[in-house]
């Protein structure tokens, strides 16, 4: 982050609790973490831990019985968390735009593409039809598809799940925003055109100055394209740093876990190690640290809720043990 | 789709022969229409040449020859009590019952697809429970009690509205149609409410179980995500997807409107085609039961063709085809 500039989006505390009949999930409980212009933030963590509620939470888009319940949001300093619907409209998909996990679900079926992309720049410009379909037409072009006229013209189903995607992303595209939230997008997709994908994502940010949340589960990706990196468990933040930081010398227990259960070449043939154990509910939620039941570090500290530490070079670990201190502390 | 469209038509053919055949029989062996026509003081000599004048004296495969012979050239045969020809009869009450159809039909779209949209939309609300309610009532009360009910208290309590007939018509291409007069526009109202409820019924329901589906799917939020109004996610991302099920259900239910409104037409007595069935029916009046059920059956096949075409424009997945077996 360039500091002394103002950050994109600056999230503080965010908590986001879902009031269902069985009790409350509090889906996210406690996340902060800040990406600036050109930036690219890796927001990592298994199933269920938040990711995508935290996505969700920023563009003002969970539904209920979720509601954002605490915390600040705040873009380009302006916060986001009591902003009333119709401002909020006029952000989505304009400064702050997002894409989808799953290609296949994004575009509406019964929708040709050059519908869906040209009410994108109508909801947020008054411009003409065929300015608004030249504009759909380069962004095509730009995000790598060839003839885009003729795919304009074409339904979703006649496109493959890369294809797909990519027209998702051209979308978010559309209207230059300031910061992309991307929830998983390469997740359905096949090895190369998710590479191809993550390539284009890095240069378009370099080039635009746009922020991008890369939301996954994968280390891997993350690796090769974020600049820091935020690792969720259970609606919190556990740790958070540059990707050499965190993937080098993680902290946080459970960082440690994850990266050593990620196959790599230079530990050919030993057994991947595991986490043991499961995430858990978060359905009432006991206190203390959620992550105590499956680490090996947890000591009687843990049922304590851990408070964040920041480090002297910028990097935030939420936990009584962090693997570089003796566990005797 | 016009290789689709050539071949539907041309099975369509198939069905009509067999199905004249089954009804033409089957009229055949139900009662003598001579016994109700022939009045008590014919001699026996006048019963015969009554007999014979109807065709009556031929075995039934002759008959049927040249019922065929005739239909080919666009003849159904005379109506034994009307002495006109069956096609004219039918044709004649056609427009009152189109008309009536038509009508109910558009009050259960116009009236049937918001409601059920806003009821998915807001499955919790008071409101919408008290609109799925009235959905099961105008499903299970019967069509005829509804009807005199409606009768009863707007005709005849407060006399709002007139009970019977088509009031007013005027001619529209060649066609009398009672809905562009005010006074053709009361008499419509009541029966095309009371044919409209069940449908309404049925609408609201597939309507809101849609939209219910497709206010989850991604596709949605995506939509929301583009930061379009709550208005055209409604009216275009959701709408266009739950239109599917409902045109499907009512194609089916206007064939069935069309041919079987005889309750409606009979308890407001409208002059539609239904109440002719009713009465060929009790008369033994064979043409015009055997031209009344052809042309359902033509009825049917156009209204199912249309709903296949209909498809393909709601839905660009679907692309009409031949099924070769």
């Amino acid at each position: 982050m360039n500091a002394g500039k103002q950050p994109t989006l600056e999230v503080e505390d965010l908590r986001t609790h879902f009031f269902t009949k069985a009790g409350v999930v509090k889906a996210v409980d406690g996340v902060s973490f800040a990406v600036g212009q050109g930036e690219v933030l890796g927001l990592v963590g298994e199933s269920g831990s938040g990711k995508s509620v935290t996505g969700f939470s920023i563009l003002g888009l969970v539904d209920p019985p979720g509601r954002v319940v605490g915390g600040r949001i705040l873009f380009k300093g302006e916060d986001l968390v009591p902003l009333g619907e119709d401002r909020m409209r006029a952000l989505r998909g304009s400064r702050i735009a997002m894409i989808f996990q799953d290609p296949m679900m994004t575009l509406n079926p019964v929708l040709r593409v050059d519908t869906q992309m040209i009410e994108a720049i109508l909801a947020h410009r008054k411009v003409s039809k065929a300015a608004a379909y030249d504009r759909a037409r380069e962004t095509l072009m730009r995000v790598g598809i060839a003839s885009p006229d003729e795919r304009l013209r074409s339904y979703p189903h006649q496109f493959s799940g890369g294809m797909r995607q990519r027209v998702a992303i051209a979308i978010a595209l559309l209207n230059e925003p300031d910061l992309i939230i991307a929830d998983e997008p390469t997740t359905a997709l096949d090895v190369t055109i998710q590479a191809q994908i993550l390539y284009e994502a890095q240069k378009l940010c370099r080039e635009t100055g746009t922020a991008l949340i890369w939301i996954t589960h994968d280390l891997t990706v993350v690796a090769g394209l974020a600049d820091r990196i935020c690792v969720m468990y259970a609606g919190r933040d556990v740790e958070q740093g540059t990707v050499d930081q965190v993937l080098d010398h993680p902290l946080h227990p459970y960082t440690h876990g994850l990266i050593g259960s990620v196959p790599s070449r230079n530990r050919r043939g030993a057994r991947l190690q595991q986490i043991p154990g499961m995430t858990p509910s978060l359905l009432n939620l006991a206190p203390g640290c959620a992550f105590r039941s499956r680490c090996p570090r947890a000591t009687d500290r843990c049922e304590a809720e851990p408070t964040v530490t920041m480090r002297g070079d910028g990097r935030r670990v939420r936990c009584f043990n962090p693997v570089d201190a003796d566990v005797s502390a | 789709m016009s290789v689709f469209i050539i071949r539907r038509l041309l099975q369509s053919l198939g069905v009509i022969f067999v199905m004249s055949m089954i009804v033409f029989f089957g009229v055949n062996v139900v009662g003598n229409p001579v016994d109700i026509l022939a009045s008590d003081d014919m001699t026996q000599e006048q019963i015969q040449a009554f007999v014979a004048r109807l065709g009556l004296d031929r075995p039934i495969y002759e008959q049927y020859w040249y019922f065929v012979l005739n239909a080919l050239r666009g003849d159904l045969g005379n109506s034994f009590v009307f002495a006109e020809p069956a096609l004219k009869l039918i044709l004649q009450r056609l427009p009152a019952t189109l008309e009536l159809a038509l009508a109910s039909m558009f009050l259960s779209v116009v009236i049937g697809i918001p409601l059920g949209i806003y009821a998915g939309l807001r499955p919790e609300a008071r409101s919408s429970k008290v609109i799925m309610a009235s959905s099961i009532l105008g499903f299970s009360l019967p069509t005829f009690w509804v009807g005199l009910m409606f009768i009863m208290v707007f005709a005849v309590m407060l006399g709002w509205l007139p009970s019977t007939g088509r009031g007013d018509t005027t001619e529209l291409l060649g066609i009398q149609v009672s809905f562009l007069t005010w006074d053709g526009l009361q008499h419509l109202l009541l029966p095309a409410i009371n044919l409209a409820l069940f449908k309404m019924s049925l609408v609201i329901r597939l309507a809101r179980a849609g939209t219910r589906e497709v206010a989850l799917q991604d596709y949605v939020k995506f939509a929301r995500a583009k930061g379009l109004s709550a208005r055209r996610v409604v009216l275009v991302h959701i709408m266009k997807n739950i239109m599917i099920p409902v045109v499907t259900v009512l194609g089916l239910e206007l064939g069935g409107v069309i041919a079987f409104s005889v309750v409606t037409e009979t308890v407001f007595a409208w002059p539609g085609i239904g109440k002719l069935l009713i009465d060929s029916i009790q008369l033994l009046d064979r043409p015009v039961v055997v031209a009344y059920l052809i042309i359902t059956v033509l009825m049917f096949i156009l209204i199912n063709l249309v709903v296949d075409i209909l498809y393909s424009v709601l839905d660009p997945r679907v692309r009409l085809k031949d099924v070769k077996s």
